[in-house]
């Protein structure tokens, strides 16, 4: 069975995007095979094109470039930067992320929202990064989001899915694909998210401090199809207390 | 003048960060922490005000490798392995600043000069050559002889070159680094020296640089008037280098928790050639403030010889200077000298050497 992840009018047949930040650059190559990613995504403030140690040298060219706003601090600054990934050409979509915090590196959703709003009136395809809150995913919806990408814990921390059950409402409610992003620590979360039902899974930190990346990214690879796999195959229920007869309130009705 | 006093046109601004850093240093006593004091700092994720007095402490430097275990992890964690390059440039020397300490400081008998705008622009396309994109402008200490307006000019020609610009000059009131931001700086290095008061008063015998509160809040003027980063700093050796850390620590810390979109940085500029803070001590500081603000850029300066450099970006360092010159022109005094003469070139096969990535360009 074809199993094909549409996002922003592309067809793609991984559900793995590799965050390409905190690597060395020849790394980025073996790992991007390894993992059999076909999206990367891409702090466009890093990419020095035309200089060097230009990070747009080392991906590799059938892979879809997803650039980012990492650095922007309000809507403004996140329009500004995408327009510029646009003029460099890196296509048409945009990770949208929003900081106001450098601690923590937490999204702003209000002015996430506003930027999102901008950048899909012109044509862009607008991924989101954000809290996993019901409310914004119906706003960025609303706004023309190509997809909602709620975080699974704070950047980095490779905590796994801390706001699981707000990202299983956006899966049941909200009728975009649901891509996670950030704090994906262990291929275990990856597999875990994609049986809730996100339609991709991103991770970065996980795989570039991993001992070897690349090994890593292949265990992401095969974690998600699994996880894939079992969301397709709809898993049977999970009971809460103990066994349980197979018709136990309505057995009277054959006596 | 007492070093508290305010000279006119010093604009002060509504902030408690300066009595509050003030408070904690006078309850700060390094030589009471024990070692489970530095324990339990390591075994916390998060490491409190008390947690950072105990990885400063001396009953800390036995249990160093283990602390840059953790560092080097929250270095990975938060900053990959990439390493930031940069190169200073200085474009004048002149200072109305006695500072008992400094090389440039106005009684010492130095030639003094500035770049004009034709000198600047041969100069940064040397530096462009080397594949440099972020440079740090720095000028002596004088308002008259290096105004707001020659600074602001240096900068808008310079970021025809360089995406990226940090100052490094005397402090500004908010109007005046929303004017150099305008003009394309974005990241603001002011370093305290030191943080006790006494000894600050000691030796800033003469000029503008005396007036200790309008320093500490340079940073908190710099965000405020839209610059986008600020760097902390104090210098090593002159005073006890323990206290002057906790308090820069702390000073970067309250200036965050105001300012939660600033991008903060460390230096730790030692005193050279002869330091009373030893290499085991520099990498104890730098590794305490990693793990308090694991966030945060850390900058090793061209003071300190390779080895030690190159060992620090593997830890903790985010950021480091390659082909420096801390002179304005060649022929004139350094304000220090350096141990680590490496070209860009050099410093970049050092970086991959190491598996490191150099960045040339964080900035949009």
């Amino acid at each position: 069975m074809d199993d094909i992840f549409e996002l922003g009018g592309k067809a793609f047949a991984s559900r793995f995007i590799l965050g390409s930040g905190k690597f060395s650059l020849p790394l980025v190559q073996a790992v991007t095979e390894q993992g059999g990613a076909q999206m990367i995504t891409l702090a466009l403030r890093r990419a020095n094109a035309g200089g060097q140690e230009n990070i747009l040298d080392f991906i590799p060219p059938d892979v879809t470039i997803i650039p980012n706003t990492s650095g922007a601090r309000d809507a403004e600054e996140a329009v500004r930067i995408a327009r510029l990934a646009r003029a460099l050409g890196c296509g048409d979509f945009v990770k949208v992320e929003i900081m106001r915090d450098t601690r923590y590196l937490l999204p702003e959703n209000a002015e996430t929202i506003h930027a999102t709003e901008i950048l899909a009136t012109e044509g862009f395809a607008v991924l989101p990064y954000v809290y996993p809150d019901l409310a914004v995913a119906r706003a960025l919806k609303a706004a023309g989001a190509a997809a909602v990408m709620p975080l699974g814990a704070p950047i980095g921390s490779n905590k796994g899915l801390l706001t699981r059950e707000f990202i299983e409402i956006l899966v049941r409610e909200i009728d975009l694909p649901i891509l996670v992003d950030a704090g994906i620590g262990r291929p275990s979360h990856a597999c875990e998210a994609m049986e809730l039902g996100c339609a991709a899974v991103m991770c970065n930190t996980a795989v570039a401090t991993a001992g070897d990346p690349a090994v890593m990214a292949r265990a992401f690879k095969l974690a998600i199809e699994a996880g894939r796999a079992a969301y397709l195959a709809r898993p049977g229920r999970v009971l809460e207390h103990g066994a349980e007869a197979s018709s136990p309130l309505t057995g009277f009705l054959d006596e | 003048m007492s070093s508290f006093d305010y000279l006119p046109g010093m604009q002060e601004i509504d902030s408690d960060s300066l009595p509050r850093v003030q408070a904690l240093l006078r309850e700060f006593s390094p030589e009471t922490c024990t070692e489970e004091n530095v324990r339990a700092a390591l075994a916390c994720s998060a490491p409190s005000i008390a947690d950072f007095a105990a990885l400063l402490s001396p009953a800390a430097l036995p249990l160093l490798e283990e602390i840059a275990q953790a560092a080097q992890a929250q270095t990975r964690r938060w900053h990959g392995n990439s390493v930031g390059l940069y190169t200073p440039l200085y474009i004048a020397n002149y200072c109305e600043n006695h500072c008992s300490y400094c090389g440039f400081s106005c009684h010492q008998d130095i030639t003094r000069t500035k770049l004009s705008m034709e000198d600047l622009r041969r100069r940064a396309e040397e530096i462009a050559a080397t594949g440099l994109q972020e440079i740090l402008l720095l000028t002596g200490e004088s308002r008259s002889e290096s105004s707001v307006d020659y600074i602001a000019q240096a900068i808008a020609l310079l970021h025809n070159y360089f995406p990226a610009i940090g100052i490094e000059i005397y402090p500004l009131n908010c109007d005046e680094y929303a004017t150099l931001q305008q003009a394309g700086a974005d990241y603001v290095s002011v370093y305290q020296e030191t943080y006790d008061p006494v000894l600050y008063d000691k030796v800033h015998v003469q000029g503008p640089k005396r007036c200790y509160p309008y320093r500490f809040y340079a940073q908190e003027r710099a965000l405020l008037g839209g610059m986008r980063g600020v760097s902390f700093g104090a210098l090593l050796g002159l005073g006890d280098w323990r206290r002057d850390i906790f308090a820069a620590g702390l000073h970067a810390y309250f200036t965050q928790r105001k300012h939660p979109q600033a991008e903060i940085a460390f230096s730790l500029p030692r005193m050279r050639p002869h330091s009373r803070v030893s290499e085991r001590e520099l990498t104890q500081a730098m590794l305490a403030l990693r793990l308090l603000m694991p966030q945060a850029g850390i900058a090793i300066s061209t003071r300190e010889r390779p080895a030690l450099r190159d060992a620090a970006v593997r830890l903790a360092a985010t950021k480091m200077s390659a082909g420096v010159r801390t002179s304005v022109s060649e022929q004139d005094d350094p304000q220090f000298t350096i141990a680590d003469s490496r070209s860009v070139s050099e410093i970049h096969d050092m970086l991959k050497n190491n598996g490191l990535q150099p960045v040339y360009l964080d900035y949009v």
